[in-house]
């Protein structure tokens, strides 16, 4: 796991190495134990080590025998072992015992079809100087980033955008329009970044460049669609499919524990990183070092799952407690990272936990993430099934109060009448052929924080329609999908690669040069799972049913079967009530709001005194403020100025009272 | 009541930033179709209606034909107040 940089200048010129050291010295807690960079005239490319396999020869830049072929890899191939040992039997030698240089001889038996062979999770870039083409390429579900953008007749990439803004010619710009589409999907639509003119590589997507030209095509697509070659659907009991998951599961776990340094894993209290865990403890003698974080506050707090699934699991745990203020201090070091606007604080636990785990001397843990999306664990899957089930019978007053059962964790929802949550939640019968049935509510309400954005923004934006520049990104077939199927497409396409694991799971790991692997998102689960029966996956309202069968007899009972929680962290309250945090002061003071241009002053101002009063309670309220703050923590941090020191006190304390 | 009218108006505007408030909101204007009013947002209202005018808003009452724009609330309010007297 690492950190890549690179540039390709379009015009020919040789390029600078000089310029390569500075992307790849930004994103240096990416690759802490090595870096490495080399030049073959036109093309640079960088590299930042954290060794995890073959730790004395896996160096990068890696090159074949003539150095004609050069690689810089970001991630790991978890069938490395299998396709080396394939590529063997067809004459190829072997150098290192490296996962990068099998991709490596992988791309020259089979070019750019390589990634078709490939389990694992990527960001990579193959210069083939013989041909003269440069080769991006990215995993299917994003969990490695790889950005990129086009400045004075350069092709300049990177795994982190500060990488890129490395080079004084990229502007640093905040996008409207990108404001726009996260302050409704709570994403940006890739390619689109919170920045002009940097763009992502989408997910599932690779690039060649060759002869200053361009091609970004995709290698894999999310298909519910699809038939397979197994067993027509409903011709599987649901004992095969319960067993064939697990089968997978046990798979994916296994190659995931392939390192040649020791691999923990986070143990949420949840039943996907503790089922995650049995299956790690299956496979290894070895004492299994666990990580989970507490929180003071007991709305939020998850422990008591945690030491009964340790008791049961026998691992050695470690816990690191968060408070509000804890929150508060580390935040502007969380959107330093994070690189976007976000509005909830839920990264920063997470950024938390991975400097526990690195203090303990790990570097790679296996996680639950992906479970949700693929299996049918969230919340708005369930709360979509309900508005169906109310919309059949626009008029009854008791169906709305299904939600109440939906959302017990949300003490203002239990209050509300019958007749206010047909109002919030409602459908009419004709709404239910919408292709974002699931998805209005939400994406409904965080439009609304729209309001808070100042004129010039509103007026950049204009009449930007994001739900049309989505409609037009759906796959073929999507419309004949099952409901529930439509709704995991969209969490799985657009949230889980822009939001979970980038801002809460990549950049927050990375930031203390911590590695996650996620079993679910190995992609023969994930190309099973979605050949799962929808009622399979939800059994009238419960959720991850057929997970739930996996993992009988390998959980603790009281974590199989306890309702789902989602991951949530407190949210403005860390910004106010305890100790004044000088940022937050600054920020979001009428002038410097004013003075930013991005939002109204009047309103923000309105917003700030209900926090500091303590009357703001609403989720509208806080995902606003968060909204709000770490946009200008984006603004101060990227574009007001680009700082290679952290801006503030507090996030030096903060960072330091974690890390050392 | 065009004290209570007025009082409505500036809590509105206040305690809800988003959704079309300000001058530009009529008495008419539904809360919910405007975005202005949200599932803690009817319980930040009614608190403010109990606490201001010392009444007591019972369950079957939470229903958007009392609450959801300023006229609907000042009628409501009148009604309260009237059997409270």
């Amino acid at each position: 796991m690492c950190g890549i940089a690179g540039i390709v200048n379009l015009n020919g010129q040789p390029v600078a190495p000089a310029l390569l050291d500075r992307m790849i010295e930004r994103i240096r807690h990416r690759g802490p134990d090595d870096c490495g960079s080399h030049t073959d005239r036109q093309v640079g490319l960088a590299h930042a080590r954290l060794s995890i396999i073959d730790l004395a020869s896996g160096g990068q830049p890696m090159h074949n025998e003539d150095k004609s072929v050069s690689i810089v890899f970001n991630g790991e191939i978890f069938n490395y072992i299998e396709l080396r040992a394939d590529l063997m039997r067809r004459g190829h030698r072997f150098r290192t015992q490296c996962d990068t240089e099998v991709i490596l001889r992988l791309y020259e038996e089979s070019g750019e079809e390589c990634v078709r062979h490939l389990n694992g999770q990527w960001a990579f870039a193959i210069w083939d100087s013989r041909r003269e083409r440069l080769f991006l390429s990215r995993d299917r579900l994003g969990v490695r980033p790889l950005f990129y953008t086009i400045a004075d007749q350069s092709l300049i990439f990177g795994s982190e955008m500060k990488s890129i803004f490395a080079l004084p010619h990229v502007s640093r710009e905040i996008d409207p329009v990108a404001l726009d589409q996260i302050f409704t999907f709570w994403v940006a639509i890739p390619p689109r970044t919170t920045f002009k003119g940097i763009r992502e590589l989408p997910p599932g997507h690779s690039m060649t460049v060759q002869q200053g030209r361009i091609t970004v095509a995709r290698h894999w697509q999310l298909d519910y669609g699809a038939g397979g070659d197994d067993a027509p659907e409903d011709a599987r009991t649901e004992e095969e499919y319960s067993a064939k998951l697990l089968e997978l599961l046990v798979d994916a776990t296994r190659i995931r524990l392939r390192s040649d340094v020791p691999v923990g894993a986070y143990l949420s209290g949840g039943l996907d990183s503790t089922l995650v865990t049995a299956l790690i403890r299956r496979f290894t003698g070895a004492p299994l070092k666990t990580f989970s974080i507490g929180f003071d506050d007991p709305e939020f707090d998850e422990t008591r799952y945690q030491n009964e699934a340790v008791r049961f699991l026998g691992t050695h745990h470690q816990e690191v407690g968060c408070t509000l203020a804890d929150i508060g201090r580390v935040f502007p070091g969380v959107v330093w990272h994070a690189e976007r606007p976000i509005l909830r604080t839920a990264p920063a636990p997470l950024y938390i936990l991975s400097g526990l785990v690195r203090k303990h001397g790990y570097k790679v843990v296996l996680t639950g993430e992906g479970s949700d999306e693929m299996l049918g664990g969230y919340d708005i899957f369930k709360e979509a099934k309900i508005r169906r089930f109310c919309a059949a019978r626009p008029d009854s007053r008791l169906r709305p109060r299904l939600l109440k059962r939906l959302y017990p964790y949300l003490g203002n929802l239990q209050s509300q009448s019958g007749a206010y949550l047909q109002a919030f939640f409602g459908a009419r019968r004709d709404q239910t052929e919408d292709e974002f049935f699931s998805h209005r509510p939400r994406w409904q309400l965080t439009s609304q924080l729209k309001t808070v954005f100042s004129g010039s923004v509103r007026s950049e934006i204009g009449a930007y329609d994001g739900l049309a520049e989505l409609r037009e990104a759906l796959p073929a077939g999507y419309s004949g999908w099952d409901g529930l199927c439509q709704a995991q497409y969209l969490e799985a396409a657009y949230l889980l690669p822009g939001y979970i694991l980038s801002s809460q799971g990549d950049r927050m790991a990375m930031a203390h040069s911590v590695e996650a692997r996620f079993p679910f998102l190995d992609h023969r689960v994930v190309e099973f799972a979605a050949r799962i029966p929808p009622r399979l996956k939800m059994k009238v309202l419960n959720e991850k049913y057929l997970l739930k069968r996996c993992a009988d007899g390998l959980v603790p009972p009281s974590v199989r079967n306890r309702p789902k929680q989602p991951y949530r962290a407190p949210e403005g309250k860390c910004f106010f009530g305890g100790a004044r945090l000088e940022y937050v002061d600054e920020l979001l003071s009428p002038e410097r709001i004013a003075h930013d241009g991005i939002f109204d002053p009047v309103t923000v101002q309105k917003l700030v005194a209900k926090f500091r009063d303590g009357r703001a309670i609403g989720i509208k309220d806080n995902m606003a403020l968060v909204g709000v703050l770490s946009t200008q923590l984006v603004h101060d941090q990227f574009v007001k100025g680009f700082r290679e020191e952290f801006a503030y006190a507090e996030r030096r304390a903060g960072t330091a009272a974690i890390c050392h | 009541m065009p004290n209570v009218e007025q009082e409505l108006r500036r809590f509105v505007i206040d305690n809800f930033p988003f959704g079309q408030v300000g001058d530009g909101l009529s008495n008419d204007d539904s809360f919910l179709d405007q975005g202005i009013i949200d599932s803690t947002g009817v319980l930040e209202l009614v608190t403010f209606l109990e606490e201001t005018y010392e009444i007591k808003v019972e369950d079957e009452e939470l229903i958007p034909d009392n609450l959801d724009s300023i006229n609907r609330l000042v009628k409501f309010l009148q009604r309260k107040l009237q059997v409270s007297s």
